[in-house]
């Protein structure tokens, strides 16, 4: 495809998630008019605290909840396209693999453990627990499910290792929420089931920033990442240091997954199929990919906000309840599919 | 030049092959013969350097390879390797295209799009450029590949030779791709400034178009020479443990038939 028709294509993906965030933000348990999401904006943006309460329910829910899906959107997506990419497997994502539920592990025993332990309250302390989790996570299962000696571990044993990992650090969470007294460590449906109801404007800059510096990072290594697709041994006849190129890579999809986590829980399917369906669109050239599927996963998940904040209004159904119905399909579907090699 | 200097390489306890030394010139094709096991791959491996010899040295130009950086070797050496498959949906020019990656930054550079045309028309795969690589044949696949690699070392480097390496590049091929292939590789040859040293299994394809062969046993040089040198019962008898009848070919080359 000529790059007019990539910018396009590109463009067409940008209007699609500005069009669904607006919706996002104008729909929910109440809808807001254009005229006052417009005057609270412009309230914000002034630096003044809007007077009504509706203004204030704009403001300091319904706005950093929009914005910081966008963020969490963007990094399940990027964090899915780099593992495919990393490990040549269209169905290995941060989910699957057990990133997020380590790096809600490492959340809760913040919340658990911080307070009783004195843990400075840091503004980094919790992304910093949640990426310590999610590397353990993560390490494990790609160390336990390596068996061919080729660095690419069998994607059965991966997905069967990564089921296990994930099924001990999810009755981690579960023991830490038994005997949790913080609040927010005690929602175990929160870090299994993923919600975003918990958005501040602090949490939108922490998850903004590392989103946003990772997408930019891993962009300087999309041509090396499709140079490992056709293999390692390839890749590094290609010129490729790929012991390195792995490390940095897994490094900055720990990073951008955990600290997303950390903020909304683990969820689950949206680094899995955002990236399928941009390859059935485009392809699997990374550099495109990688900015794509952080524009696409930002507007996925925002129509998945969307439609757990509406579809019983005014209660809320916790988000991974949307991505697992949308996502599930799609990966049995990938699972049956022939021509992926496992 | 490709030089290597009492090589070897184990795994585990096992030497895959040992006490290799061996010159492969510019200009000629050389080919590395030998049973299964052999270690005619190990040995293409250790002399590309994406395995380190545990004895020995490997030397390009007479200069030692094992400190070069991956993106340098890559410039001038370039490896085919056996069935290369991926996952994802690539269109056969980007797979082309990988070969120019050590070469550009961020974008190819208008040079580097020619090469790719170019590479593409000489292995006639320039009608497939769209399509999506897994959905290919084997030996189609292979084409592709190879129009990769010899896009990767296409233009002269300036005091060094080229260097390229085909471990089992027939493999998959029918007979007259198998024919086509070793015609457009001595046809690569004709620059002059390209080392060219492949692994094949068919012994008369190697008698006809090698200049010289390598014939390993056991992971040991059994032979090296010219195809008659090399191929002389008495050595096939050792490395395959089956009796050849030698007879000659209609063209005049020496043609092994096996009973």
């Amino acid at each position: 495809m000529s790059a007019p028709r990539i910018a396009g294509l590109l463009l067409a993906l940008v209007v699609l998630m500005i069009l669904t965030v607006l919706a996002s933000i104008r729909f929910g348990a109440i809808d807001f008019p254009l005229h006052q999401m417009w005057s609270s904006t412009a309230a914000v943006l002034a630096g003044r605290t809007p007077d009504t309460l509706d203004g204030r329910i704009f403001t300091e829910l319904r706005l950093p909840r929009a914005i910081l899906c966008v963020f969490v959107g963007a990094s399940l997506g990027v964090g899915g396209t780099l593992m495919q990419a990393l490990f040549r497997n269209p169905i290995v994502e941060p989910g699957l693999v057990g990133t997020s539920s380590g790096a809600a592990f490492g959340a809760s025993l913040y919340f658990v453990l911080g307070t009783v332990l004195h843990v400075e309250q840091a503004p980094w302390s919790l992304p910093a627990a949640a990426c310590a989790g999610g590397v353990v996570s993560t390490w494990m299962v790609f160390a336990l499910a390596e068996t061919r000696g080729d660095g690419r571990a069998s994607i059965v044993m991966l997905l069967l290792t990564g089921l296990a990992v994930n099924a001990l650090f999810l009755s981690g969470i579960g023991f830490l929420s038994y005997i949790a007294r913080d609040p927010q460590a005690r929602s175990i449906i929160f870090w299994n089931l993923g919600t975003l109801s918990g958005a501040t404007w602090r949490s939108v800059a922490i998850v903004g920033g590392v989103t946003t510096l990772g997408t930019l990072a891993s962009l300087v290594y999309a041509k090396q990442l499709n140079a490992l697709m056709i293999g390692e041994e390839e890749a590094t006849y290609l010129g490729v240091n790929v012991a390195r190129l792995k490390l940095i890579v897994l490094s900055i999809n720990v990073a951008i997954v955990a600290v997303a986590t950390a903020f909304t829980g683990v969820i689950s399917f949206v680094g899995l199929i955002v990236p399928h369906i941009l390859r059935m669109l485009r392809g699997a050239d990374n550099r495109f990919l990688i900015i794509a599927s952080a524009v696409f996963g930002a507007t996925l998940l925002s129509l998945a906000d969307l439609i757990a904040r509406v579809a019983l209004r005014p209660a809320e159904l916790p988000i991974g309840i949307v991505t697992s119905v949308v996502g599930v399909p799609v990966f049995l579907s990938l699972l049956r599919r022939r021509h992926y090699v496992f | 030049m490709v030089e290597a200097q009492n090589v070897g390489f184990r795994a585990g306890h096992r030497d895959l092959i040992s006490g290799i030394s061996a010159r492969f010139a510019p200009g000629q094709l050389h080919l590395i013969i030998g049973a299964n096991g052999a270690g005619k791959s190990t040995l293409v491996k250790v002399l590309s350097r994406l395995l380190r010899p545990a004895a020995g040295l490997v030397q390009y130009d007479g200069r030692d390879v094992s400190h070069a950086t991956e993106r340098d070797l890559a410039r001038r050496r370039a490896v085919l390797s056996q069935a290369i498959e991926v996952a994802f949906p690539l269109s056969v020019r980007e797979v082309v295209m990988m070969g120019r990656y050590p070469h550009f930054g961020t974008r190819p550079a208008q040079h580097d799009l020619d090469i790719v045309d170019e590479v593409m028309r000489f292995f006639d795969v320039s009608d497939m450029a769209e399509r999506s690589y897994p959905t290919l044949s084997g030996g189609e696949k292979q084409r592709v590949n190879f129009a990769r690699v010899l896009g990767q070392v296409w233009q002269p480097v300036a005091g060094q030779h080229r260097i390229l390496f085909l471990d089992e590049p027939l493999t998959f091929l029918d007979i007259r791709h198998q024919i086509e292939f070793m015609k457009k590789v001595r046809e690569t040859l004709k620059s002059g400034d390209m080392v060219i040293v492949g692994v094949v299994h068919d012994l008369n394809l190697a008698a006809r178009f090698a200049d010289r062969l390598l014939l390993l046993n056991q992971g040991r040089v059994l032979a090296d020479g010219t195809g008659a040198e090399v191929l002389a019962p008495a050595h096939i008898r050792t490395a395959f443990g089956i009796e050849p009848v030698v007879t000659t070919a209609p063209g005049g080359g020496m043609h092994l038939i096996f009973d």
